[in-house]
């Protein structure tokens, strides 16, 4: 585990200047989705409710370009055989389709955290799913501000 | 014609104690046309993404990525590997037409 900084005034204000990734606060779950979203998270979810909790999302709050918007999902898990995150969905809420990534995780990796970079339309809400090998279901939402979209030409 | 898959590039730390949990990061050039643009003569431009991303250790999945047409170009990947022992990591994309491109990476333990 690393060691939690504490962000001081200063600190979280040159980081969101930077346009760095720092964890954004989570929305509530429950706020109504595109339609399209919505049936992408359904789709995953089927008949199980999601628990908010154990994801943390870090994006740029303000994206200045929607072309390329670094983002980094971690789920506490022990990552052992016997408890472990199979599988990480990603959506974007506005872009012209909600898919964004599935990553698959094993035990082998240790720890369930990954980066990418992602493009989005608009400014939007992005919803996390974790999928645990039991079989529950978590789940994460907050908003990224894009000044300049990245979808279309 | 399927966009070129360009050179991968992967990095891994430079000193790795056995039982730590290290930080793989990985680039490859790849154009990711999402499908929603146009031509210049108003033509939709066909989808052309990597669609997939395998990595393997030592002949075994250890960790996998679906890709959507809203990951950047030239897509960055990152994720975390536990290092119990040294061995060969095999990393391939492979792209909508079905052609991959494949890197491979010794793990070595201090």
């Amino acid at each position: 585990m690393t060691t939690p900084r504490t962000p001081t005034r200063r600190g979280v204000l040159a980081l969101a200047a930077a346009g760095a990734a720092v964890a954004i606060l989570p929305l509530p779950a429950s706020a109504q989705l595109s339609a399209g979203a919505q049936a992408a998270v359904d789709r995953v979810r089927g008949s199980r409710t999601p628990q908010e909790g154990r994801i943390t999302l870090r994006a740029p709050p303000i994206a200045e370009n929607g072309n390329t918007v670094p983002i980094t999902v971690s789920v506490e898990s022990p990552m052992t055989a016997a408890d472990h995150v199979q599988r990480i969905h990603v959506f974007a809420d506005k872009n012209p389709t909600p898919d964004v990534a599935v990553f698959h995780l094993t035990p082998a990796t240790g720890r369930a955290q990954v980066d990418t970079r992602i493009r989005l339309g608009q400014t939007q809400d992005l919803i996390v799913l974790a999928e645990m090998n039991d079989g529950s279901l978590f789940i994460t939402r907050a908003e990224v501000k894009v000044t300049i979209g990245g979808c279309g030409g | 014609m399927a966009a070129p898959i360009g050179q991968p590039r992967v990095r891994l730390p430079a000193q790795v104690r056995a039982g730590e949990i290290i930080e793989i990061r990985t680039l490859i050039s790849h154009v990711m046309e999402t499908g929603q643009r146009r031509d210049q003569a108003g033509n939709v431009i066909p989808r052309d993404i990597i669609r997939r991303f395998e990595a393997k250790f030592e002949g075994e999945l250890v960790f996998a990525m679906d890709l959507a047409p809203a990951i950047s170009a030239n897509p960055y990947i990152a994720f975390q590997f536990k290092a119990e022992r040294p061995g060969r990591f095999e990393f391939t994309w492979t792209n909508d037409a079905g052609e991959s491109r494949t890197a491979t990476q010794d793990l070595r333990l201090a």
